[in-house]
């Protein structure tokens, strides 16, 4: 479980999450949504621990990530698995290499073991035997597909998806929420998906929040936010195109 | 009078300004040096990773650097040699040759060639890494960009310039060899008798270690700037400039001092 409370953080006196609060049970996806730059990507960023907390908590299975030390957050992230909007895969990296990295940085596997660990998780994202490929080969919806099996090599509990769709053409993008779909289904993950596309929150979550202005609009399921009168989920999904 | 009064203010302002951002630089470079020195006595270091960058800073640079060693050499030689014969002192030219190789010449053209090579490869490397969130998909993963990416070519900097000055050592003394006996046509024997009479070993020594400094802070410089860059391919292209800039700055500045220090 994700709990976070009277969470804030400003960058350079500028607020962009301003005291919020929200619990995320497990096995739950949440969509976050909001226009650009409003601090959705900064609280994937802060869950993980790569920002620092300026008031509140946010507790990981009762972990305050806020107060862990470099190896507690070590230890947290390996629970935690990241998809980057740019995918972020390793350029001098093969598939199968970017997809062992974190195996072969924090465990002592043999090269056996990571094989058969790393060629589940492609088969698991259907890239199965494109393991020598290397990044830049692949097109952007494959690469996403990587990103996501490399944030699967520990088994994560969490898996925190920053625009996993953005920028996709709309087959890929429904390939994508299918999987997030699948892995939420069959992992029983906290899923938190950060994103704009319409298609995608409907698609994939069970609860929707819009962050505006630093603070939580808290819209509830995909039914419930479809009906809303708040003026700005209600101007945010009306609009039926990106922010 | 006023007009002048205020140009005077920003003119303080503006230096006051660059003053604040070099001081800034210098503690986020010291920092990064100390942590990383910090983390290889820890024993955080992944031997593949810089063995991967001894190939690259060193065996890649091999081409570069020595022949700009041998050509250094060999237009040093015409020179100094042109103007020794005129005095009658052409038995020295071995010497003299000898002593600004080792002491100079060697050290300071490697470092130069590392800093405008190796330093924009880092800074590009590292600073494309970071615009492409490939350093925070390292943090996220657990991992540190320090130990993966700053350790490795720390190492190899540090210990991949004094090899190569060596090499630039012999290079550049043999350079200067050829011009002075083939072309000035000064005794061969007369160069090499004054070379072993008049370098000693600590010029040998003393140039070597001036490199090994300038390995780290080329190193350094060059991970700190990629490390910082941002606002993709304009950011990568400034950091990596700047990059170039800054080592080769700081790398004259200290060898004058570490020259004064060790051979005065």
């Amino acid at each position: 479980m994700i709990k976070i409370v009277d969470l804030s953080k400003a960058f350079n006196h500028l607020v962009v999450l301003d005291r919020v609060t929200l619990d995320i049970p497990d096995g739950e996806t949440l969509a976050v949504i909001g226009p650009s730059g409003c601090g959705k990507s900064t609280l994937l960023r802060l869950i993980l621990g790569l920002e620092t907390i300026d008031f509140g908590q946010i507790l990981v299975d009762g972990q305050d990530v806020g107060k862990l030390n470099e190896e507690g957050l070590i230890k947290l992230r390996q629970k935690i698995g990241m998809v980057f909007q740019s995918s972020a895969l390793f350029d001098s990296l093969s598939v199968f290499e970017n997809v062992a990295f974190p195996l072969r940085e924090h465990t002592d596997l043999d090269d056996g073991e990571i094989k058969d660990i790393v060629e589940n998780k492609l088969a698991m994202v259907e890239l199965y035997g494109k393991g020598e490929i290397m990044p830049s080969e692949l097109s952007g919806g494959m690469q996403k597909r990587v990103s996501i099996a490399r944030a699967l090599a520990f088994d994560p509990k969490i898996i925190l998806y920053d625009e996993p769709t953005t920028g996709l053409d709309p087959i890929t993008s429904s390939t994508i929420e299918a999987l997030i779909n699948k892995l939420a289904g069959d992992l029983k993950v906290i899923s938190i998906v950060v994103t704009h596309q319409l298609s995608t929150i409907f698609r994939t979550a069970h609860k929707i929040i819009m962050l505006d202005n630093g603070k939580f609009i808290v819209g509830g399921t995909v039914e419930q936010v479809k009906r809303s009168q708040d003026p700005v989920i209600s101007r945010f999904i009306n609009a039926g195109i990106t922010l | 009078m006023q007009k002048r009064i205020d140009k005077t203010i920003v003119a303080f302002e503006q230096l006051g300004h660059v003053t604040i951002e070099f001081i800034e630089e210098t503690g986020r470079i010291m920092q990064l040096a100390l942590t990383t020195v910090a983390w290889i006595f820890s024993g955080k270091v992944n031997l593949r990773l810089v063995l991967d960058q001894m190939v690259k800073v060193g065996v890649d640079s091999l081409p570069i650097a020595l022949t700009s060693a041998a050509f250094v050499g060999m237009v040093f030689a015409v020179q100094i040699a042109t103007e020794f014969v005129k005095f009658g002192a052409s038995k020295y030219v071995g010497g003299v040759m000898g002593i600004a190789v080792a002491r100079e010449l060697a050290p300071a053209l490697t470092g130069i060639v590392i800093s405008s090579r190796v330093s924009a490869a880092i800074a590009a490397e590292i600073g494309t890494m970071k615009v492409t969130e490939q350093i925070d998909a390292l943090n996220a993963m657990g991992s540190s960009p320090i130990s993966y990416l700053v350790i490795p070519r720390f190492i190899a900097c540090t210990l991949m310039l004094p090899l190569l000055t060596i090499l630039s050592d012999i290079f550049c003394f043999i350079g200067g060899y050829v011009v002075s006996v083939y072309l000035i046509k000064i005794n061969a024997v007369d160069y090499i008798n004054s070379a072993q009479q008049m370098v000693k070993f600590n010029d040998i020594y003393g140039g070597i270690f001036k490199s090994f400094i300038f390995g780290m802070i080329i190193s350094v410089i060059a991970c700190n700037k990629g490390l910082r860059a941002q606002g993709g391919a304009k950011g990568v292209g400034e950091a990596t400039t700047s990059s170039v800039v800054a080592s080769l700055i700081a790398l004259f500045i200290t060898n004058y001092f570490l020259s004064v220090l060790l051979f005065k």
